[in-house]
């Protein structure tokens, strides 16, 4: 499904993904780790298509098309889903009004016309349930005052609506409490399918306790530098990333 | 590469109005020039009696003893007022019982501008007197209006029909002597409303005039006047669109509200003259008087959308004289390119237990200039006055700039003032979150400034809110992507 071969980027000159190779078949989860400022997000942001990073060599393949010259637009019509490590507040544009507009936006890229007003009912009412939100929440201006944990459940909230084929997932752990990450992580898993992928950036061992990851990476300065099962996540959950690191300055 | 902020301002400059268009018809019109005899010619034209003749007369004369101001934040090239026509009525008929009697030109126009009068008189309780280069063409909901008592006419006609009314209130809000543009449309103003409801009447519909400049070279006066009597209430919409100019277009209303005991007046406009090309040429100059006046127990709102105007100059008013009178003020005013604003409020407050709220919303793009100015003025008298006032600028770019002026004169302890003001940038962030949704970067930033100007928008008549929104739309995002 995606397929990433020799990817660098730079952001202001300064290279931060060193020569990244990927690949993520349907259904399957993979997960990253790497300390911080290792490249993460920016790895995630770059899938997406923000421009503000300038991928100098490499490409990214998205279902066997190329996708490393599309607009992030482009991308999310194509089923690209980003949960942002920090997603944005847009004041005065409310959480349904919101996605209400997201998904028209990607129907009509795609061709279709828009959801009839009560499918999107519908489908808000699921959904929303299906990650134990409360509906006040839904007519509050997008993200504007929402705590850490809110933010999250939100973004897989809109993840839930949009349906994605790719959902990358850059740390949405961090800020749940313990009954948020169970709650959000068995949303995850329960729109798993086997067409569709999952890449989860996260710190934490916990939560791949939940969403279960085929593959584990470890990112270290722009460099995929191991990559194994999920018992990698454990092991580096013990020993920290320095024995990496050691490996690397021997290696 | 990366979507800079420049570039959004760049792409924001080539947006290019997209109303432009011009209708050519037979027009009856003045030689440029103002003299007396332009001034007496007007009220001849318009069969008016002597005592509007010689008011307008007065206006005229006072008007050669003022000297045009200048305002610290606005620039322009003063408008050369001998070569403007001062009148231009639509030739071939004045007054049409149907529409089929009216020019298919015009419709044409109508049709151009989303303003289908068809469309517009199904629309559920709109009535329309559609003011087109100064001559009313149709009215209609007439007789629904008049079983209640409802008057709602040109003003040309009331001065005829109900002479009576019009000269207890016409200049009793803006006196003639006002300031140097109230002045000059004192005495040359073309046409314009004329709205009184009667007592204990609540107008069962909105009504809505359409403005539109339409003439090459003539300035539009145009004079409104409603008169909401003890517990009455209306609410009126007005709303307006030019054609593409060269030469600069002076534009200068007057409006006058009166709401007396206990009565209400919701004042709702959509402002859309031509803001000019993007190299700032053109454009209407939109120097405007709006005041209304609160008696006891009665409420004033102002909102107004207002995107366009290469100069606006306008602030709708509120003297609270009656004991627990409320004045509101909702505001979003847009520049981009070369426009710039200078619009706000004054509240007066002179009775007791008076209340005023202002809300304003400056979203500035391209080069342009927007200021809010306001003035909240609390009298000796006016126990336990309040206020509160909120101002919003967003802005886009680097090169255009938000100012906010608030002066606060209270005279009086025991008022309640509170002031606000946030300024805040659309950010790079927030399109790229709204890109990854799926949203363009044109719809992305429609949606941010529809965010922005939520408060106010939810204050608009339902159709007014959804033609204000695409007027925002289209007078930021343009040629985006
Ligand atoms: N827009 C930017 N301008 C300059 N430097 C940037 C920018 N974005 C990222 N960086 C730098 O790139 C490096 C990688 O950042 P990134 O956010 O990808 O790290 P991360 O692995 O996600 O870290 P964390 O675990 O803290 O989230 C950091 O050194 C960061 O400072
Ligand atoms: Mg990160």
């Amino acid at each position: 499904m995606l397929k990433i071969q020799n990817l660098h980027a730079s952001v202001e000159g300064e290279e931060i993904l060193k020569g990244i190779n990927l690949e993520i078949n349907p259904g399957e989860v993979h997960a990253i780790m790497g300390p911080n400022g290792s490249g993460k997000s920016t790895l995630a942001s770059v899938i997406a298509g923000n421009e503000d990073f300038e991928v100098t060599q490499g490409d990214i393949i998205f279902e066997k098309a190329n996708i490393s010259e599309l607009s992030p637009e482009e991308r999310a019509h194509r089923g690209i889903f980003l949960s942002f490590q920090y997603p944005v507040e847009i004041p005065g544009v409310s959480v349904t009004n919101f996605i209400k507009t997201s998904i028209n936006q990607v129907r009509k890229a795609r061709g279709e016309k828009d959801m009839p007003a009560n499918e999107m009912l519908k489908k808000i009412r699921e959904k929303s349930a299906l990650l134990d939100m409360d509906r006040k929440f839904l007519s509050r201006s997008l993200n504007e005052g929402f705590s850490g944990g809110e933010k999250k459940r939100n973004e897989i909230f809109q993840m839930a609506m949009l349906e994605p084929k790719l959902a990358i997932l850059d740390e949405t752990d961090s800020g749940l409490d313990i009954d948020a990450l169970r709650i959000v992580s068995d949303g995850v898993n329960r729109l798993k399918t086997k067409d569709n992928a999952t890449l989860v950036i996260t710190h934490y061992q916990r939560l791949l306790d939940y969403v279960v990851p085929d593959v584990v990476h470890v990112l270290l300065d722009g460099k995929i530098v191991k990559s194994g099962d999920k018992e990698l996540a454990k092991e580096l959950e013990e020993r920290g990333y320095d024995w990496l690191k050691a490996e690397q300055v021997n290696a | 590469m990366a979507y800079t902020e420049q570039e959004l301002e760049k792409e924001l400059q080539n947006k290019e109005y997209e109303y432009g268009f011009y209708t050519e018809m037979e027009a009856d019109t003045f030689p440029p020039g103002l003299n007396e005899d332009v001034v007496i010619g007007i009220s001849k034209k318009k069969g008016e009696p002597d005592w509007m003749t010689q008011w307008r007369l007065d206006a005229y004369r006072h008007w050669l003893t003022m000297e045009e101001p200048n305002w610290a934040n606005i620039g322009y090239e003063k408008p050369n007022y001998q070569a403007i026509s001062y009148y231009s009525a639509p030739s071939k008929k004045p007054k049409y019982d149907s529409l089929d009697e009216v020019d298919p030109e015009m419709l044409e126009t109508f049709k151009k501008l989303g303003i289908s009068i068809d469309e517009q008189k199904k629309l559920a309780g709109v009535a329309m007197d559609v003011v087109m280069d100064s001559v009313s063409v149709t009215t209609t909901f007439k007789k629904t209006l008049a079983e209640k008592g409802i008057i709602f006419c040109s003003i040309s006609e009331a001065i005829k029909e109900h002479p009576e009314l019009v000269k207890k209130y016409i200049g009793s809000i803006v006196p003639s002597t006002d300031n140097y543009f109230a002045a000059l449309n004192s005495a040359v103003f073309s046409d314009g409303s004329f709205c009184y409801i009667p007592k204990g009447v609540r107008c069962p519909m909105e009504l809505s005039t359409y403005f539109r400049i339409n003439q090459a070279g003539t300035g539009q006066f145009e004079r409104t006047l409603v008169v909401a009597e003890d517990s009455s209430y209306v609410s009126y919409l007005e709303g307006c669109t030019a054609p593409m100019r060269d030469e600069n277009q002076l534009h200068a209303a007057v409006v006058e509200l009166v709401a007396l005991d206990n009565a209400e007046i919701k004042y709702s406009t959509v402002q859309n003259w031509y803001p000019g090309n993007k190299e700032g040429k053109g454009g209407v100059y939109n120097f405007v008087t709006k005041r209304g006046l609160c008696e006891k127990k009665a409420k004033i709102s102002w909102t107004q959308v207002e995107t366009g105007s290469a100069v606006t100059w306008k602030y709708p008013s509120c003297i609270l004289k009656g004991d627990y009178s409320t004045g509101e003020f909702y505001s979003i005013a847009v520049t981009n390119n070369f426009q710039q604003a200078d619009t706000g409020t004054k509240m007066i407050h002179l009775g007791k237990n008076t209340k005023s709220t202002i809300i304003s919303k400056g979203i500035s793009a391209g080069k342009s200039q927007n200021s809010y100015r306001g003035l909240v003025q609390i009298n000796k008298r006016a126990e336990n006055a309040r206020n509160f006032s909120q101002c919003d600028s967003l802005l886009m770019g680097n090169k255009c700039g938000a100012h906010t002026f608030p002066y606060i004169e209270a005279k009086n302890k025991t008022a309640k003032v509170e002031h606000e003001a946030t300024t805040s940038k659309i950010g790079e962030d927030q399109i790229f979150y709204c890109n990854q949704r799926g949203i363009d970067t044109e719809k992305a930033i429609a949606l941010i400034v529809n965010g922005f100007s939520k408060e106010v928008l939810n204050k608009l008549p339902m159709e007014f809110a959804v033609e204000a929104q695409k007027l925002l739309e289209i007078s930021l995002e343009g040629s985006v992507g």
